[in-house]
């Protein structure tokens, strides 16, 4: 067990150091930096102009549409990606549960072409 | 070899099959018919289902390494899943169809469903188990938001999603610290590993796995999406909330507990005692000022899962078995009444209010009469059958020396049966306003009128349940 965890240790000194120094950093800002604010450098501020729109907007739904497929996807490749490097050693179990992976994603695909969720317009 | 694993989850591919053959199949020919139609096969499918596990499952068969298993506990929560789904799709459909919610993807996603919670109660593995929690919750957090043009309904369901999001969160760093101390995820070698005396990492991890299945259970003081979900989601939805995923929930509860931590009784019972106290008294007190019975409904839901963990907590096949039994007559009681809820409207439209109920018993005699049983079993009033699923649950909690907490049972139904018998006085004694003219067609009907037969025949005889129970617990606690 305790050689289970020390195996860890690596892990926690880099937490430990990743906090650290991130506490360091923005304590330093606080302690060291001049403040000398007014109202025109406190002001909200957009690539030079004068904010002109309020940043809470809604988007339109189908983004979240395009970006919930690509995470869909994405992790589709995450998951062949290793199935193809071992193929070789795979046996016919292993080259049947993804193909049925894949087919299961493809229902998920064609249903929502089908329903159109993919037209923009 | 992969062909034995496959035959041990015969049903769970079929079921499978048919949700994905049945999207391709509806969405493709594009007509609404077909919902009726999948509805009814899905109700179907299940009750096969169930007929195939309850009558050929024998002995205890494990699938895939041990990640899968098949065992009399695991039938049990599956026939009690796969029947409630089924009837309550069946007393459903009508609802469905006439406030137009009747869209084919509802029978495909509640299948979807099903499956998740039959995983979920044959999990052997700590990852099976999550893989079957979140196709069961997914496909729930969708139907919830079913009238999405509705605000209340996609708030419920987006409030439940962000939660059940939190408490999958919850239970997955649980799961990541048994995994981290006892160096493997299986049930089997995680019992190995806690021994009679498990390390303080592994009571760390089984604190959040608990944390994260009193979320689903909706226990208190995890209970506070309870309300708000089932108010919002469709009548429908919320009688499917309270019947299967709760049954699920609550066997994976039992077989996390006893199956990977059966060696530590003494850690998790402190825990259960606990959830069960504060959920049954946070549930019968906080339902006594709610007028929507579909929000009394989820108080009341709250205040049974605590008699049910009560059950759980005591650690012996005793309690398992009258865990299971309460279980069955609940959902039972859940069945009927929601039949009857589903029925509520004035003037075609859907009424929830309590007050709506007064004088109902000069109009509908008969219906108020299987109400009265129904809310007399639900508070436990002695001759009925929910009485005796109290009493099995308060008698495994005093053999187990939890003397204590059967006191604060017995007081916290006293204080529950207020809100039910209010029920009952508003229909027979209230004075008549504006009240339901709703008719009920023969399937939900027929749902209201079994469910209270059965709280009456039950008391004779029931059906086998407890031998059923017996075995299903005896397989558990070993």
């Amino acid at each position: 067990m305790d050689v289970l965890l020390s195996e860890y240790a690596p892990i926690l000194i880099f937490l430990a150091l990743a906090i650290g120094l991130g506490l360091v950093l923005i304590l330093a800002a606080v302690v060291i930096a001049v403040r000398n604010p007014d109202p025109e450098k406190v002001s909200a501020y957009e690539c030079g102009f004068n904010a002109f729109d309020d940043a809470r907007m809604k988007f339109d739904v189908r983004f979240y549409l395009v970006s919930i497929l690509f995470i869909i996807f994405d992790l589709e490749v995450a998951f062949l990606f290793p199935w193809a490097v071992a193929f070789p050693e795979g046996s016919m179990v292993a080259f049947w549960s993804m193909m049925i992976f894949l087919g299961v994603l493809t229902v998920g695909f064609a249903y929502e072409w089908k329903k159109g969720a993919l037209e923009w317009e | 070899m992969i062909s034995t694993d496959l035959s041990i989850i015969a049903p769970e591919i079929l079921l499978a099959v048919f949700a994905m053959a049945g999207l391709v199949g509806a969405v493709y020919s594009g007509r609404d018919a077909l919902s009726q139609l999948l509805t009814w096969a899905a109700a179907l499918l299940f009750v096969a289902a169930a007929l195939y596990i309850g009558l050929t499952g024998e002995g205890t068969h494990t699938a895939f390494g041990g990640i899968f298993v098949d065992d009399a506990f695991s039938r049990f929560a599956k026939v009690a899943v796969l029947l409630s789904a089924a009837a309550v799709l069946i007393i459903s459909q009508d609802y469905l169809s006439r406030s137009d919610l009747l869209r084919f993807e509802y029978p495909i996603l509640v299948t979807l469903a099903v499956i998740g919670m039959m995983v979920m109660v044959s999990a052997g593995d700590l990852m099976t188990l999550y893989m079957g929690l979140e196709l069961q919750s997914l496909a729930l957090y969708v139907v919830a938001a079913l009238r999405r043009d509705n605000a209340r309904s996609t708030e419920a369901g987006l409030k439940y999603f962000v939660l059940g999001a939190l408490s999958s969160g919850l239970l997955l760093y649980g799961a990541s610290l048994t995994y981290g101390y006892a160096g493997t995820t299986e049930f089997a070698g995680i019992i190995e590993a806690a021994g009679a005396d498990a390390s303080i990492g592994l009571i760390f991890g089984l604190v959040f796995l608990c944390a994260g299945f009193a979320f689903k259970v909706s226990a208190a003081p995890f209970h506070m999406w309870t309300p708000d979900v089932y108010e919002g989601s469709p009548t429908p939805v919320t009688a499917l909330f309270a019947t299967a995923p709760k049954v699920a929930a609550m066997a994976l509860f039992a077989r996390v507990v006893h199956d990977a931590f059966g060696g530590v009784v003494g850690d998790w019972q402190q825990i259960l005692a606990f959830l069960a106290v504060v959920s049954m008294f946070l549930g019968a007190i906080a339902a006594i000022g709610q007028r929507d019975i579909k929000r009394l409904m989820a108080y009341s839901s709250i205040s049974h899962m605590g008699y049910a963990l009560m059950g759980l907590s005591a650690g012996t096949a005793q309690g398992v078995e009258s865990m299971l039994v309460y279980m069955a007559i609940y959902v039972v009681m859940n069945i009927g009444t929601f039949a009857f809820i589903l029925s509520m409207s004035r003037d075609g439209r859907h009424v929830t209010e309590i007050d709506a109920l007064n004088g109902f018993a000069t109009k509908e005699p008969l219906k108020a009469l299987a109400i009265l049983c129904l809310m007399f079993s639900l508070a436990g009033v002695p001759p009925l059958l929910g009485f005796f699923g109290k009493y099995a649950v308060l008698l495994a909690a005093v053999d187990a020396g939890l003397g204590w907490l059967a006191v604060a049972g017995v007081v916290a139904s006293v204080i529950g049966a207020f809100y039910y018998l209010r029920i009952v006085y508003y229909m027979y004694f209230g004075e008549e306003t504006e009240g339901l003219d709703g008719r009920m067609t023969t399937l939900p009907w027929l749902g209201l009128v079994a469910s209270a037969v059965i709280m009456l025949v039950g008391i004779v005889n029931l059906f086998g349940i407890e031998g059923l129970a017996e075995a299903a617990a005896a397989t558990l606690v070993r």
